[in-house]
């Protein structure tokens, strides 16, 4: 019995190599534009510079180093929150508890500073308890699949009451190595110049980077975003990274305190309320997709840079008011929300 | 008897209500006279009465929120709604000739609501037609309502002095507070638009299986664009009453984290943040609790904001009681106690 | 002969009230491609998780390489080199090619990755797949076949004896599955077991050596494809369990020829070249008015695919459907239900019922939805619709007020159908409605089928079960590899000629061959052979005939 039904493809050659057509460098800049991964964050970083020279042809003294420089000095704090923010939402979560927690570091930093503390125990102290609170938060999501929206919350909650239960009044800080940090500035020559905390920032950004592009921890962080059920067949530490994740974004919003408190040079428990969005909408606008796995760190430095550069222009103008801000902030947010969905509508 | 014991057990109303009753019992131990309700100049006055006219702005969000909520969504936005509504309003009633016109502040609340309503077309139009998931397409409104809040009332806090609409925060209507006889009227045409309507079980069935709710021909856009309005337009409401009771509108303040009350409000009532089944009275209840919880904190002699840290101790509890792993562990214990008293009980037999 | 490099003895593996496994062994050679065959709830992905270690097996032995094993989870698998592609890609689209095929075991310096190295390994690998992508771009910027390709890359980095490569053909077209199977072929050569999981029957015996068919959690056999017969294939895979069932008046359907076409009954809706891109070829199909038409095919073979475009569920992209006269595009479940179409799901759980709401909710869902929220059905009404539902159907436990997630399976798929009955379609699909339910609500669903059609509703019925499908159909229509095949008269058609065309059309000619049924009864037989019969039938997407052009 050798009837075999098979059918065999008739002369029908295998086709060759899939090979790489050479491409035309408008069909390059298209892909990279409409790709999830680098369309927005070039789309922002369009947008930087375009807002900023629209800024120099308006207003005199505009186009300066020290306005740029001024954007790091104003804004290093947002920038250390970002960068936490980036590693919480590549993994597709979010972290509502940042703001409260940079007040409670605020909080903790003036009160222990006032009875004599010294700051090399303090600083230490605030990052290591901060980084303590993410852990639980990591924890809570992770064990007890909590969503990370409901568990932050509740982080936040917590941080804020605990402010008050510090104090109820603003507690300023008059300790000499905060002062001496607060009021040094860094000349870069050519009479323009950054602050300590500004090196700071960026010292954290490099890190970020670093760990992000380079680690194992880095990659699966994006991984997660991807598809964490593909994370975890391939074997990489996915329980792990989930929870450090909210660790790194603890600890930077610790840091982010102790380098609010030298800007603020006062600990009040009111400070910092709605920096949790600043923050959101800064990674947003620096081009990492809200629901994980693409984005960059630097993308989220470009975000803050754009938050701080409206918010210069506004001050500029004068006649606008603060709250153009928030409606800035709002409408940036609404582009760049719909135009990740269209770009990941797209591949899909 | 037992078999009754387990059905009120089991009930999804029991916790909120035990928790209830245990803040209601721990305030009058502290305070005897917590339960009376004084009658002066014909007016309601006590304890329970405060609870029920602070707790209103809290429950009527709620109740939008739970709506929401129940259809696997979330609105974080109705604080900043809170605050527009009362901006609005208020410079309406600051730009007329005669704030004290009963004519003027209809025309205030009514403008106030629509604009409301079509911020809450607009949460749902995000939803629902572009397909944004709920917490970022309401926290696009969260962030810019507060700065459009500002801009309405430049940054200014808008005091008014009108008479009648102060009457919505602090007046009376047959000796009950006017905000408590709002809170119960939104409470329960919530519950009968949804209940003797089929709007109830339709938002529970794109809630619990979207995929089988469509197969059964459920339009969930047009469901979603109703709760997202609906939700806007209570805290509107609740945004008037704020305002109304301070009678001033403070952009920055009013609502400052009402969402997150509503939210906890709502987790609090037994409604899943999965979405699905959802329980107004469970709302209420939860409302109830939160804000007996605040009056408690603030009789106490606890600086009122310090409540956050017990809301923070609250959310944690609900939600580690509705947890898959502590839900499983408790199934777990359960079998193995069955298994026990089975045991037990073959041995005796033998 | 070699030793087979994994030997599965005797396994068993028992779920809350379903031995998915029963006492089944299972080997695999080097270097040959082997298939598991087996229809819903055979087994085969069961087995296929015991091997990959994502079941712990009841009893029995696993075998690899010599060396007894006993996986804790699927990286103890990976390790014995037990490699596996799953249907979905479980790759990571927002990483790189390079990434995805070496992370977790990526090259390191100094704490770092070493991206470069990273890329020199994967392009590698990627060159003995014979495969020219640059292994530093996203891998979302693929085609599927590429990142399946990719999987199996990643798969045989670990130095891989076996690769189980599920499904890895469902949404691939012809030119990507030949460049699949050439990887196939390489591999096979260098010496690999492959497991090879698909329900493309031409497929299977393009590539594979080897077969296992499983059935119903048992062993059926383990056959050489070449020396196995599609027919038999089929037969095997599909079993003959017979139903107990009260004899239903079949007869009248049942006259000659002539007879049946000038009974012919009203046409009721026809479509003509519809069909969805990846999911079924374009197809003619009339449905007369109180006609019974079965849907028979193998799992995958597109009839579920048939009936959702049908049912407005999923969008057609070529062809037109009328309903009832009048021209009609279904772009959504509404629309199909308000000209009184319903479509049932064969997932009951995930696309039917609301676990969560009542039975009569349930019920009055699908009338309700049609009626908008603001025209309440009246709670009265409500209850005499679950009631009378509740009392026609025998619907268990008969409380219209219980959670429709507490009750069995049966109950839930009369409650289903009880929803659907209740819009008073004109035209009922139902999808597997009698799977996974017991014999009981099985043989009641089928008389409600045969009642229905009486009193003039046409219905679309797909089964697993021929028997099921010869019982009730009037017209059987058959599908093979997302294609109509086949649609004919059920006139004395039997089982072993329906299983000839589910197999393959072209053995109905070979009428020589002894399993073959002796005789292919009915002229529709002999009509689909010969339209699978033309010259290239797997590419050509042309016109099938159908017989209502016939008549």
């Amino acid at each position: 019995m050798t009837a075999t039904i098979d059918r065999p493809r008739t002369g029908a050659p295998l086709p060759t190599k899939p090979g790489r057509p050479p491409r035309r460098p408008v069909d390059r800049l298209r892909d990279v534009l409409t790709s999830p991964k680098s369309g927005p964050v070039l789309v922002t970083a369009v947008l930087f510079v375009a807002v900023f020279i629209v800024g120099g042809v308006r207003y005199n003294g505009f186009f300066s180093g020290q306005v740029l420089l001024n954007l790091f000095v104003d804004n290093s704090y947002l920038i250390v929150l970002a960068v936490g923010m980036t590693f919480v939402i590549l993994t597709g979560g979010i972290d509502l508890s940042v703001g409260a927690v940079v007040a409670l570091s605020t909080m903790i930093a003036a009160s222990l500073l006032q009875t004599g503390w010294s700051p090399g125990i303090v600083i230490p102290l605030i990052l290591v308890l901060t980084s303590v609170l993410g852990l639980l938060v990591g924890l809570m999501i992770h064990v007890f699949k909590v969503q990370p929206f409901i568990a932050t919350l509740a982080a936040m909650f917590l941080a804020r009451g605990l402010c008050y239960v510090i104090s109820k009044d603003s507690i300023s800080i008059t300790e000499p190595t905060f002062v001496a940090l607060a009021v040094t500035r860094i000349p870069l020559g050519g009479g323009l110049s950054i602050t300590p905390s500004v090196v700071i920032a960026l010292a954290v950004v490099i890190v970020a980077v670093w760990v992000l592009g380079f680690t194992r921890f880095g990659r699966t962080v994006y991984a997660i975003g991807g598809s964490e059920q593909s994370g975890m067949l391939m074997g990489l530490p996915v329980a792990r990274t989930k929870v450090i994740v909210y660790v790194v974004s603890g600890f930077c919003s610790g840091l982010a305190g102790v380098l609010f408190s030298f800007y603020t040079l006062s600990g009040y428990p009111l400070t910092a309320v709605g920096t949790e969005l600043d923050a959101i909408a800064a990674v947003v606008i620096g081009g990492t997709l809200l629901t994980g796995g693409y984005g960059f760190v630097l993308g989220s430095v470009l975000g803050v840079l754009v938050l701080g550069v409206i918010q210069t222009i506004i001050t500029f103008e004068g006649t606008l008011s603060s709250w153009w801000t928030k409606i800035f902030i709002g409408a940036l947010l609404l582009v760049f929300i719909i135009l990740q969905k269209v770009l990941t509508a797209r591949r899909r | 008897m037992n078999a009754l014991l387990l059905r009120t057990v089991s009930s999804r109303l029991f916790w909120p209500i035990v928790m209830l009753l245990v803040l209601v019992l721990i305030n009058v131990i502290a305070f005897p006279d917590f339960l009376t309700v004084t009658v002066k100049d014909g007016h309601l006055f006590g304890s329970i009465i405060d609870i029920l006219r602070n707790g209103a702005p809290t429950l009527i969000i709620a109740v939008g929120m739970t709506l929401v909520i129940a259809t696997r969504g979330i609105d974080l936005s109705v604080g900043a709604v809170a605050a527009i509504s009362g901006a609005v309003a208020c410079s309406i009633l600051l730009g007329s000739s005669d704030p004290g016109n009963p004519g003027t502040v209809a025309v205030a609340v009514i403008v106030a609501l629509v604009i409301s309503l079509v911020l809450g077309v607009w949460n749902g139009f995000l939803v629902s037609v572009i397909g944004i998931q709920p917490i970022i397409a309401t926290l696009i409104l969260m962030t810019a309502g507060r700065g459009v809040a500002m801009l309405i009332t430049e940054g200014q806090i808008l005091t008014v002095n009108s008479a009648p609409f102060k009457e919505l925060g602090s007046g009376f209507w047959l000796g009950i507070p006017v905000a408590v006889v709002i809170g119960a009227v939104i409470f329960a045409v919530a519950a009968l638009l949804t209940r003797r309507t089929a709007l109830g079980m339709l938002i529970e069935s794109v809630g619990i299986n979207p995929e089988a709710s469509r197969q059964a021909g459920v339009r969930a856009r047009v469901l979603l664009f109703t709760v997202y309005a609906f939700c806007a337009l209570s805290a509107g409401i609740a945004g008037l009453i704020l305002t109304a009771n301070q009678t001033a509108a403070d952009a920055n303040n009013t609502g400052l984290f009402i969402e997150l009350d509503a939210i906890l409000a709502v987790v609090i009532g037994g409604t899943s943040l999965a979405g699905g089944r959802y329980s107004l009275a469970g709302t209420l209840v939860g409302a109830l609790v939160i804000q007996t919880l605040v009056t408690t904190v603030y009789t106490v002699g606890i600086p009122p904001i310090v409540t956050m840290v017990f809301k923070a101790a609250v959310v944690t509890a609900v939600c580690l009681l509705q947890s898959p792993t502590t839900n499983a562990a408790f199934a777990q214990l359960r079998q193995r106690l069955a298994a026990r008293t089975a045991r037990v009980k073959e041995a005796a037999a033998s | 002969m070699t030793e087979p490099v994994v030997e599965m003895s005797a396994i068993s593996i028992s779920f809350p009230g379903v031995k998915a496994l029963d006492d089944v062994s299972f080997r695999m050679f080097p270097g040959e491609v082997h298939s598991l065959m087996g229809e819903n709830g055979a087994g085969k992905s069961t087995l296929i998780k015991a091997l990959t270690g994502v079941y712990q097996i009841d009893s029995g032995t696993i075998v690899v390489d010599g060396q007894p094993v006993s996986f804790t989870g699927p990286a103890a698998a990976q390790a014995a080199g037990i490699a596996t592609v799953y249907q979905e890609v479980n790759l990571l689209p927002n990483l790189s090619v390079a990434e995805n095929i070496l992370l977790g075991r990526e090259p390191r310096r100094f704490g770092s990755i070493d991206g470069r190295a990273m890329r020199r390994r994967a392009a590698e690998l990627l060159d003995g797949l014979n495969l020219d992508i640059d292994p530093g771009s996203l891998l979302g910027s693929h085609s599927l076949a590429i990142q399946q390709l990719v999987a199996i890359a990643r798969a045989i980095n670990v130095d891989a004896k076996v690769l189980i490569l599920d499904e890895p053909t469902s949404s691939l077209d012809a030119d990507e599955v030949a460049e699949l199977f050439r990887v196939i072929r390489s591999l096979r050569d260098s010496g690999v077991a492959i497991l090879f999981v698909s329900h493309f029957l031409d497929q299977i015996y393009e590539i594979t050596d080897r077969l296992t068919v499983l059935r119903n959690g048992r062993l059926v056999g383990e056959y050489l494809t070449e020396e196995l017969l599609r027919i038999d294939l089929v037969q095997k895979m599909i079993g003959k369990e017979l139903t107990v069932l009260d004899e239903i008046g079949r007869k009248a359907h049942s006259a000659d020829g002539d007879g049946a076409a000038a009974d012919r009954p009203a046409e009721y809706a026809r479509a003509e070249g519809l069909g969805r891109k990846g999911a079924i070829e374009p197809f003619d199909l009339v449905i007369g008015e109180g006609e019974v038409i079965g849907l028979a095919g193998l799992l995958g073979s597109g009839r579920t695919e048939l009936a959702r475009i049908l049912g407005g569920i999923d969008r057609a992209d070529s062809g037109t459907l009328t309903v009832g006269g009048a021209g009609s595009k279904l772009r959504t479940p509404r629309q199909a239900i308000s000209r009184r179409i319903a479509y049932s799901s064969e997932d009951r759980r995930g696309e039917g019922i609301i676990d969560e709401l009542t039975v009569r909710d349930n019920i009055v869902l699908a009338l309700q939805a049609d009626r908008g929220w603001f025209r309440p059905i009246p709670k009265k009404r409500q209850e005499e619709l679950a009631q009378s539902y509740i009392q026609a159907l025998n619907i268990r436990p008969a409380n219209p007020d219980a959670l429709v997630r507490n009750l069995s399976g049966g109950n839930q798929q009369k409650v289903l159908l009880a929803r659907w009955l209740a819009i008073a379609p004109r035209l009922l699909i139902l999808d597997e409605p009698t799977r996974g339910i017991d014999i009981g609500a099985k043989a009641e669903i089928q008389k409600l089928v045969y009642t229905l059609a009486e009193n003039g509703m046409s219905v679309v019925f797909i089964s697993a079960e021929l028997e099921e499908v010869l019982r009730l159909a009037h017209r059987v229509v058959v599908l093979r590899d997302r294609r109509l095949v086949a649609d004919i008269e059920n006139d004395g058609l039997t089982v072993d000629a329906l299983l000839a065309l589910i197999a393959d059309g072209s053995v109905a000619e070979e009428g020589g061959v002894p399993d073959a049924p002796a005789a292919v009864s009915g002229s529709g037989a002999a009509r689909a052979s010969v339209a699978d019969t033309r010259p290239d039938a797997d590419t050509d997407p042309a016109p099938l005939e159908t017989s209502g052009d016939r008549r």
